[in-house]
């Protein structure tokens, strides 16, 4: 942590560590199903279709979104379809 | 010798001492410390700055001018305000002040402002936390930070600053590193310390600080279970009622909503008690507790007796406190069912009908299971009150109307299965077990109804499973 400005003091028992650890990775498999979102810039078919094709040979449900425009936040629309149908989402591919 | 003084410009009484602490420099080296201006006093050449109170909160002023005279490097004398009679005693130079009024009082040191001690204690060392810093980043909010660590019950917290921390834990005459007891789920030890720190995320105030070190030591007590309670399928959370001086002291609110929103202290005593049991002892919703719907009262569920009518027992002296105690009562309870009644024709007739609510606690074909509280409006009660009843005749009256023939409510009678065992059949049966319904005094008025609370299925088990009261310390 950089330039803390502010300090509270831990409410609980102490059991975990300060520095959170990041969330455990997904399993890779038949389990798992990863969106591949698409910001509809240049050359992101190339790159998603890419991670489609290594992440299905490892036994991963793909699904694919896109973006109406990369210039724009995904409409609720697309949100919502993927928080509805995955567990883990690839937003590519930016600059 | 030598002469300390502490003094501020914003005094009168410190200008009126000025000639005064002439005439004494004139015998003795003289330190003048100025809590707000070191220009002041310009007749005798400044003072040396303590706009940074280490001086003051280091030699325990608390009103000035304060006048100490040191021998060989000792105290050995001190007064404050001016007293001529003390200065003269204290100097001893009979002519001191003559002409100046003989008395006039001192003004409040500025390490005396409200919040300055705590904020002072902290900084000079006095007071040291012993929790964990957990350090928040300048691009980042607080509350934000709170919320992804997982210490909130939903809604906002107040940051647990030092200063917070430090001020919650004035509240209490107990020392920071106390054990208060063993936090269930996880069975942790919890110091005083962190209940203030969770006092402060709830939002009390650190008047409230007694109570809820009293709320939480109650819960840890074996026979309430506040294991069970925690990890129940069952709607149920802890309700804390609050008896005694201390309701008025720190402005519970006993009349209209009482069991609702709106009262600070209401509202966060009863919330500290559940952050707690989250945050120390580790018992999260679809965690270790797994009720299945719970109730918004496991947010908070706190509220204050009435006890404004002196013939009225108050609950924690009807559970053996002495008159004039504080108290805090704990139960294990849902939420809140209304019963009304705006037929009554007086208070044998009310007591059928209030029982009729009652009745139906976990289940009207069920006995002994789950307890009660039954909050009793002033309307309602004014009904008693005419007829002169008390609490004794109206918990006898309820008790007995809440005793059924056992062949209404066994298992199959009325075409529901649900029921109590049908040996039972022949019996007089009663709904709840010996102490098992609490009547107690709340609401505004206006309204002929009152409130039913129900209880935790497991107080069937009336060993295993008791209300419990504590007297609430200092």
């Amino acid at each position: 942590m950089t330039s803390a400005s502010y300090t509270m003091r831990d409410p609980t028992a102490e059991t975990s560590p300060v520095v959170r650890h990041r969330m455990k990775a997904p399993p890779l498999g038949p389990e798992t199903t990863i969106g591949l979102l698409s910001i509809s810039k240049e050359r992101s078919v190339e790159f998603l279709d890419t991670i489609d094709r290594l992440l299905s040979e490892r036994g991963c449900k793909v699904l694919r979104f896109e973006k109406p425009t990369h210039t724009k936040p995904a409409p609720d629309s697309v949100i919502q379809d993927i928080i509805e149908q995955c567990d883990v989402v690839v937003e590519g591919l930016a600059d | 010798m030598e002469w300390v003084v502490v003094l501020k410009r914003d005094c009168e009484t410190c200008q009126l001492v000025t000639p005064v602490l002439g005439k004494l420099a004139q015998n003795a080296p003289m330190k003048i410390y100025s809590q707000d201006d070191p220009a002041f006093p310009e007749a005798l050449g400044g003072a040396l700055d303590d706009t940074g109170l280490a001086t003051s909160w280091s030699l325990g002023v608390e009103t000035v001018p304060t006048l100490i005279r040191y021998e060989n490097g000792q105290e050995v004398a001190r007064t404050f305000g001016w007293d001529r009679a003390e200065w003269i005693s204290v100097s001893g130079d009979p002519t001191l002040g003559e002409g100046l009024p003989g008395f006039r009082p001192g003004c409040g040191s500025k390490t005396m402002d409200p919040g300055m001690p705590e904020r002072l204690a902290l900084k000079f060392g006095d007071i040291k936390i012993s929790a964990r810093s957990i350090e928040v980043d300048e691009n980042d909010d607080p509350m934000e930070v709170a919320y992804d660590r997982g210490w909130s019950d939903g809604l906002p917290i107040t940051p647990p600053t030092d200063l917070r921390v430090a001020r919650m834990l004035a509240g209490t005459t107990r020392k920071a590193d106390e054990i208060i007891g063993i936090v269930p789920p996880n069975l942790v030890e919890c110091t005083v310390e962190k209940v203030a720190i969770n006092a402060v995320m709830a939002g009390c105030r650190p008047d409230y600080f007694p109570v809820v070190l009293a709320a939480l030591e109650a819960a840890l007590i074996p026979e309430f279970s506040m294991h069970g309670l925690l990890a129940t399928l069952w709607f149920s959370g802890p309700v804390v009622i609050v008896n005694g001086p201390v309701t008025k002291r720190i402005g519970m609110n006993w009349a209209g909503n009482a069991l609702g929103q709106g009262n600070r202290a209401n509202a966060t005593i009863g919330r500290a008690l559940q952050l707690i049991i989250r945050n120390v002892g580790g018992g999260k919703p679809q965690g270790i507790d797994r009720s299945v719907m719970g109730n918004p009262g496991k947010y908070t569920f706190c509220f204050a007796e009435d006890e404004t009518d002196p013939d009225w027992v108050p609950l924690n002296v009807a559970r053996g406190h002495a008159p004039g105690t504080s108290s805090v009562t704990l139960f294990h309870g849902d939420g809140v069912q209304g019963v009304a009644d705006q037929a009554a024709q007086g208070p044998e007739d009310l007591s059928r009908s209030l029982a009729m609510g009652l009745a139906a606690v976990c289940h009207p074909k069920l006995a002994a299971w789950g307890n009660a509280i039954l909050v009793l409006s002033p309307d309602h009660y004014a009904i008693y009150r005419q007829a002169g009843w008390g609490r004794p005749e109206i918990e006898a009256a309820l008790i007995e109307a809440l005793r059924r023939p056992g062949k209404d409510i066994i298992k199959g009678a009325g075409g529901v299965s649900m029921g109590i065992d049908p040996s039972r059949a022949e019996e007089m049966v009663d709904k709840f077990h010996p102490g098992g319904l609490l009547v107690v005094r709340a609401g505004g008025p206006g309204g002929l109804f009152s409130a039913v609370i129900g209880g935790w299925t497991a107080q069937r088990r009336a060993k295993e499973v008791q209300i419990v009261s504590k007297e609430i310390g200092t």
